[in-house]
């Protein structure tokens, strides 16, 4: 029983950063319409970009991760307006491919810049785990948990309440009735964008300081899917809720499939469950029931 | 003189060798890939036939993608399930290459159905994602089913022998390679005049409007799913009789990436850009090594570089075209073709 609970409580804590890394595909999607399959490799960027801050600059944590919220807001720019623009009007199957070509790009750049080696992350979180009586929760988990929660409910609130939010929620439902009130699509699809990248930047910078960093990290990217499937692609509480579902789900598939496979059934749990999720359920639990059926 | 091309006719509308012009160059280089094999040193046969695999594989998935419209990121997996499929069939059960191959694509077709019937309810983005995830459960497969794939250690496969003739060196399995490119070019050239091919057509252009004028969805979304997966069945199982050992590494992701790269560089919608994507996307990789030798000979220690950056091309390549020339080489070969059919006079 205990460890069930150990486990659970693990799987909260995964679930809360896939939430974060699913809201960064959300707010992309929302805005834009567009599916960034690149978001992994965000993800690796900005943990790799934090990790050369903090050790090469010896930069204090915070001043590290403002650069590397800064470097993300470039990245969200300069792919939105070289990669994406283009391509505003093509068929899905462009737009879909050239975020998987950026991906290759981007994996191939780290490669290049950083070297395959694996590498930990400098200790950034005190290192005492949380201690609920009932079960231990790592201080990486824990603190990832933590950050996770900020970044989702700093998005949630920018996206309800701030002007910003409220043109990106315009845009979202009506391109052309925004643009006639004066909202620059243009530019909401940057802020997008900015908002998806820092997303996973953050959502990078916390797993590389629970397992360490590699090229191969953003592998975790396309599991997320699974998650925004779940959630329903359009519905940030869908990301977030699913986020903690997946984690608890893949978690217990590592207890309790694991062993009579011979181990792996944890890393492909997810895809299982996203095939189900579509066979049943395209819209997710939240998304919009707007698909066109065929 | 009469110049340009015009049909008269539906049927000449309809003919694979459009022209005098075209049989003539067709019979040259299929006599040039005859010869191919006793010109060419064995690095050169050995490309030779990656090329061939990997141009039956792109035609399968451009029959797919191209002019279905439907998008595949699990081609690789399909791939695999042929290899693995002929593999087994040859070492356990003793059956003949040249059966196992059929029988490798039939198994892929059917698991190709399988992964095809979200397509039925979900399109676009959807099925996508569907796909990619059929690719790590597929992978997954592979690597965890030992008693059937015996895992990461693989599974050796005997050379095919015909009349007692073992193909064992590169030249000899050329000639298996070269006959099934040539009946995969041409059943798919075939297939996309006829009624099948042209009912893609019609659901990559608009599927409500094809579901109007009577093309049966449910039946030609799984036809095209399934004559893709046979395709990329057949080519997986050459690629790993021909390396004669197949293991779950050789179908990763990345390599379903590359062969939607090859029909995207290509051309989408086109056998010739799948062949044109095929050759290129091989031969980039040779190409890079080739210039690592040379960095090695002028400065060693800076040759790593080359390693990443193949998949760094294969992005810019995948980007480029798509923005910049979204219908790929055949596109380019097209033009060249116009501008030479009235050269020097073309106005």
């Amino acid at each position: 029983m205990d460890i069930l609970i150990q486990v659970v409580i693990t799987g909260l804590a995964t679930g809360g950063l896939y939430g974060l890394i699913a809201l960064g595909f959300v707010l992309i999607y929302k805005a834009t319409s567009v599916l960034n399959l690149a978001m992994g490799e965000f993800m690796t960027l900005g943990a790799f970009v934090c990790f050369t801050i903090l050790t090469q600059i010896k930069a204090p944590f915070y001043l590290a991760l403002l650069l590397t919220l800064a470097a993300a807001i470039l990245l969200g720019i300069v792919v939105e307006r070289l990669v994406l623009r283009p391509l505003i009007g093509e068929p899905i199957i462009s737009v879909i491919m050239v975020t998987i070509g950026l991906g290759v790009i981007l994996k191939g750049l780290i490669y290049m810049i950083w070297t395959p080696t694996f590498r930990n992350f400098p200790e950034i979180f005190p290192p005492e785990p949380l201690d609920l009586s009932f079960a231990v929760v790592p201080s990486g988990l824990w603190w990832g948990f933590v950050f996770a929660i900020i970044g989702t409910t700093a998005f949630l609130l920018i996206f309800k309440f701030s002007r910003t939010g409220v043109a990106m929620r315009a845009v979202a439902s009506d391109q052309q009735a925004a643009l006639s009130m004066g909202i620059s699509v243009r530019w909401v699809f940057a802020i997008a964008w900015c908002f998806g990248a820092m997303a996973a930047v953050i959502g990078g910078i916390v797993i590389g300081n629970i397992s360490g960093i590699s090229v191969y990290m953003g592998d975790i990217g396309l599991k997320v899917l699974a998650v925004i499937i779940l959630g329903g692609l359009d519905s940030i509480g869908g990301a977030i809720l699913a986020g903690f579902i997946i984690g608890i789900l893949e978690n217990l598939t590592g207890l309790y499939i694991d062993p009579l496979v011979g181990g792996g059934a944890k890393d492909v749990a997810p895809f299982f469950i996203l095939v189900f999720i579509l066979m049943i359920r395209p819209y997710g639990l939240f998304g919009k029931q707007l698909i066109e059926r065929v | 003189m009469r110049c340009g091309d015009f049909k008269e006719t539906y049927i000449q509308d309809e003919e694979i060798f459009q022209s005098l012009f075209v049989k003539f160059w067709l019979c040259l280089l299929f006599l040039f890939l005859l010869a191919f094999p006793f010109m060419a040193n064995a690095y050169l046969l050995y490309m030779a036939n990656m090329i061939g695999f990997a141009i039956i594989g792109a035609v399968g998935l451009n029959l797919l993608t191209g002019f279905t419209g439907q998008i595949s990121l699990g081609h690789a997996a399909f791939l695999g399930v042929g290899a693995y499929t002929s593999a087994i069939l040859v070492t356990r059960l003793g059956f003949s290459f040249w059966l196992s191959i059929p029988c490798a694509g039939l198994v892929a077709a059917l698991a190709g159905l399988i992964i095809g019937i979200p397509s039925l309810r979900v399109k676009g983005l959807y099925l996508c994602i569907a796909t990619l995830a059929a690719q790590f459960i597929f992978e997954f497969i592979f690597t965890r089913w030992e008693s059937m794939t015996k895992g990461i250690t693989g599974i050796h496969i005997p050379p095919p022998t015909i009349f007692g003739f073992a193909f064992k060196t590169e030249k000899d399995f050329y000639w298996i390679t070269l006959f099934f490119v040539v009946l995969a070019v041409g059943y798919a050239r075939n297939l996309i005049r006829s009624r099948t091919g042209r009912a893609f057509i019609a659901i990559r252009d608009r599927d409500l409007s094809a579901e109007i004028i009577g093309i049966n969805l449910f039946r030609y979304k799984l036809s095209a799913f399934a004559i893709s997966s046979f395709y990329a069945g057949v080519a997986g199982a050459l690629w790993m009789t021909f390396l004669k050992v197949v293991t779950p590494d050789h179908f990763p992701f990345i390599l379903s990436i590359q062969y939607l790269a090859m029909i995207i560089v290509g051309g989408l919608g086109s056998v010739l850009g799948s062949i044109f994507g095929a050759i290129f996307i091989t031969m980039t990789p040779e190409l890079l090594n080739y210039l690592s030798e040379i960095v090695k000979a002028i400065a060693p220690g800076h040759e790593e570089i080359f390693v990443p950056m193949k998949e760094v091309i294969f992005g810019v390549l995948i980007v480029f075209f798509l923005i910049f020339e979204p219908r790929g080489l055949a596109e380019i070969w097209n033009r060249i073709k116009v501008f030479f059919r009235l050269w020097p006079f073309s106005y």
